[in-house]
């Protein structure tokens, strides 16, 4: 089974043995990877009842909930790691989701797809209309994805919230671009955070 | 070791030979001395467990689950009822192919204490006074009814169970296990329960329960020489009944036709057929099921607060249990709705336990964990398999 490219760079990325509460978890691909090969402690919180059936399937173990309203039953520090991977533009009120995970997770991933990739922009620019692409495959009425951001965006909002940045992955594809020109080049990026 | 009681219970068990091992299989009933203590004080003995067993207790005694039952339920869980020759309440869940499955398992479900199927309760006599305890049958508990079916399992020869399942009632029990034996669960699956009984729940079964003492043949309860108080009973099936199923459930099964006619009668015959099926269900419930044991039963229900018997917060309740967790709920179920469930997991999160938790969809409201639910099947399947 191969994983998606983002869900690839945190399962390579997270501690052996380590605790990890994955948020949007989906049908539990990058839980059962990190349980098979890192002897992970995985949980997982997703919104799809057919998902989390699914994921529960496959012995792992899932609450099915909503990352805007169910995170705050979770104890302080209770995980090594919370992971949000293509969660965050969908969360209605994604800097209380951040707050969150960085309050649950003693280290956050984060993965989103970037706005600004050229695509997009020339989308926008030559075609006048909201960009339908791999990444972002839905028309604008019935994407999941409320809150576009871009990687400069995330950069400049971490920042000005003191929120420390130890690695951040780049991908177009299924291959990384340099940090310099993400913001133009990279689809979607993976950030690992802390406070 | 043969149990006293066994004797004058037949073994219909065709498989089993004569030197078969007379604790497993269909239909049994054990005496155990006790003296079991009861939450309200009471030291209750002898014990009578009436039981059903399926597949084979393996080597190491690890393959056990045990299956709870609920209010008006029964340990036929996958074998015909011997009064009314249905099929088993559960066969959905438990057979050939099923979750779980004789040929994997060791499946054992016992008609609670308190209940009319066997086990000690109102109808059962007793032993002081040679005539049915009626309502001097202490008031028990549902950590009662699981201290029973652990003093089963002792006698079964089970130490730890591979998992406790159940819904409704039986999620009470389910999630009392880990709470009161927490090393002797490794997996707990709760469908369409809670954690405890609101002000909602009570309400409803106190009206059954007035309508079974406002019956005239109740007479407080004895009434095992005479006719029993079935229409109380009937009444109170038919409320309680109500509740099991959704709005939209009964709107699709009934809407407003009449049944039989074509025109309203201007009396009070079941012009609707929503009214000939409520009485149908009501009636056919009093011929099996003593009216004492469900006042009994329901009593326990409304006792019920998991957090109250652990000073008040329901994370202490799962703090020194190793269990894994299953819940499900579903969307129509308005009984044991959503938000207990959640109340539940959340207080599992708090105490580290693995817990999972899915509602799902169905039009039938709480009466649908006893449905065609292929999700639920594959989520406890799934779960159940997880368990090393």
């Amino acid at each position: 089974m191969t994983l998606r490219t983002d869900l690839a760079v945190i399962a390579e990325n997270v501690a052996q043995g380590s605790r990890v509460l994955d948020i949007g978890c989906g049908d539990g691909a990058l839980m059962a990877a990190l349980r098979d090969t890192r002897d992970v402690d995985a949980r997982g919180l997703e919104i799809d009842a057919h998902n989390v059936a699914s994921a529960v399937a496959r012995g792992l173990s899932v609450i099915q909930g909503d990352a805007d309203i169910d995170l705050a039953g979770y104890p302080d520090a209770s995980f090594d790691y919370a992971i949000l991977s293509q969660t965050l533009q969908t969360a209605r009120a994604p800097d209380l989701v951040l707050d969150h995970l960085l309050r649950i997770g003693r280290r956050a991933f984060v993965s989103f797809p970037n706005f600004a990739h050229w695509r997009v922009r020339l989308s926008l620019l030559w075609g006048g209309r909201m960009p339908v692409t791999r990444q972002l495959p839905e028309s604008w009425y019935d994407t999941p994805n409320i809150h576009h951001v871009t990687i400069d965006d995330f950069r400049s909002f971490v920042k000005a919230r003191g929120i420390i940045v130890e690695n951040a992955w780049f991908l177009s594809g299924d291959t990384r671009t340099g940090a310099g020109g993400a913001n133009l080049l990279a689809e979607h990026a993976v950030f690992l955070l802390r406070r | 070791m043969v149990a006293r009681g066994m004797l004058d219970t037949p073994a219909i068990d065709p498989s089993a030979g004569h030197d078969a091992d007379q604790r497993f299989g269909l239909a049994r009933r054990v005496t155990l001395p006790g003296p079991l203590r009861l939450d309200g004080g009471v030291l209750l003995s002898p014990v009578d467990i009436a039981y059903e067993t399926y597949g084979t207790l393996n080597a190491d005694a690890s393959n056990a689950v045990l299956i709870c039952h609920a209010l008006t339920g029964d340990q036929h869980v996958a074998s015909n009822h011997p009064r009314t020759g249905k099929p088993g309440w559960w066969t959905r869940m438990v057979g050939e192919g099923k979750p779980i499955d004789p040929a994997r398992h060791f499946i054992v479900c016992a008609n609670v204490l308190g209940s009319c199927m066997g086990s000690s309760g109102p109808a059962t006599i007793n032993p002081a006074t040679g005539r049915p305890w009626a309502m001097n049958f202490p008031v028990i508990t549902i950590r009662d009814m699981v201290r029973a079916q652990a003093m089963l399992l002792d006698h079964l020869g089970v130490g730890v169970v591979h998992a406790v399942v159940g819904g409704s009632m039986g999620g009470m029990q389910a999630l009392s296990w880990p709470a009161t034996f927490p090393d002797r669960v490794k997996a707990c699956v709760v469908i369409a329960s809670t954690a405890r009984h609101t002000a909602q729940n009570i309400a409803f079964h106190e009206v059954g329960r007035q309508a079974v003492m406002a019956d005239p043949n109740w007479r407080g309860g004895e009434y095992h020489d005479d006719a029993a108080p079935t229409a109380g009973l009937a009444v109170a099936r038919m409320a309680a009944h109500i509740t099991y199923l959704s709005e939209a459930g009964l709107t699709e099964k009934f809407g407003r036709r009449l049944q039989a006619r074509d025109a309203k009668s201007f009396g009070f015959d079941a012009d609707f057929q929503v009214e000939s099926y409520l009485r149908h269900q009501g009636l056919a419930f009093t011929d099996r099921f003593d009216a004492n044991s469900y006042l009994y039963i329901t009593r326990a229900m409304d006792y019920f607060d998991l957090a109250e018997e652990h000073g008040g917060l329901l994370a202490n309740a799962f703090r020194a249990t190793k269990s894994r967790f299953c819940l499900v709920s579903f969307d129509t179920d308005w009984l044991y709705p959503t938000a207990e469930s959640r109340a539940i997991v959340q207080a599992l999160n708090a105490a580290g336990a693995p817990v999972s938790f899915v509602e799902l969809s169905s039009p039938y409201g709480h009466d649908a964990f006893l449905l065609d639910a292929p999700d639920l099947n594959r989520v406890v399947d799934g779960f159940l398999r997880a368990g090393r």
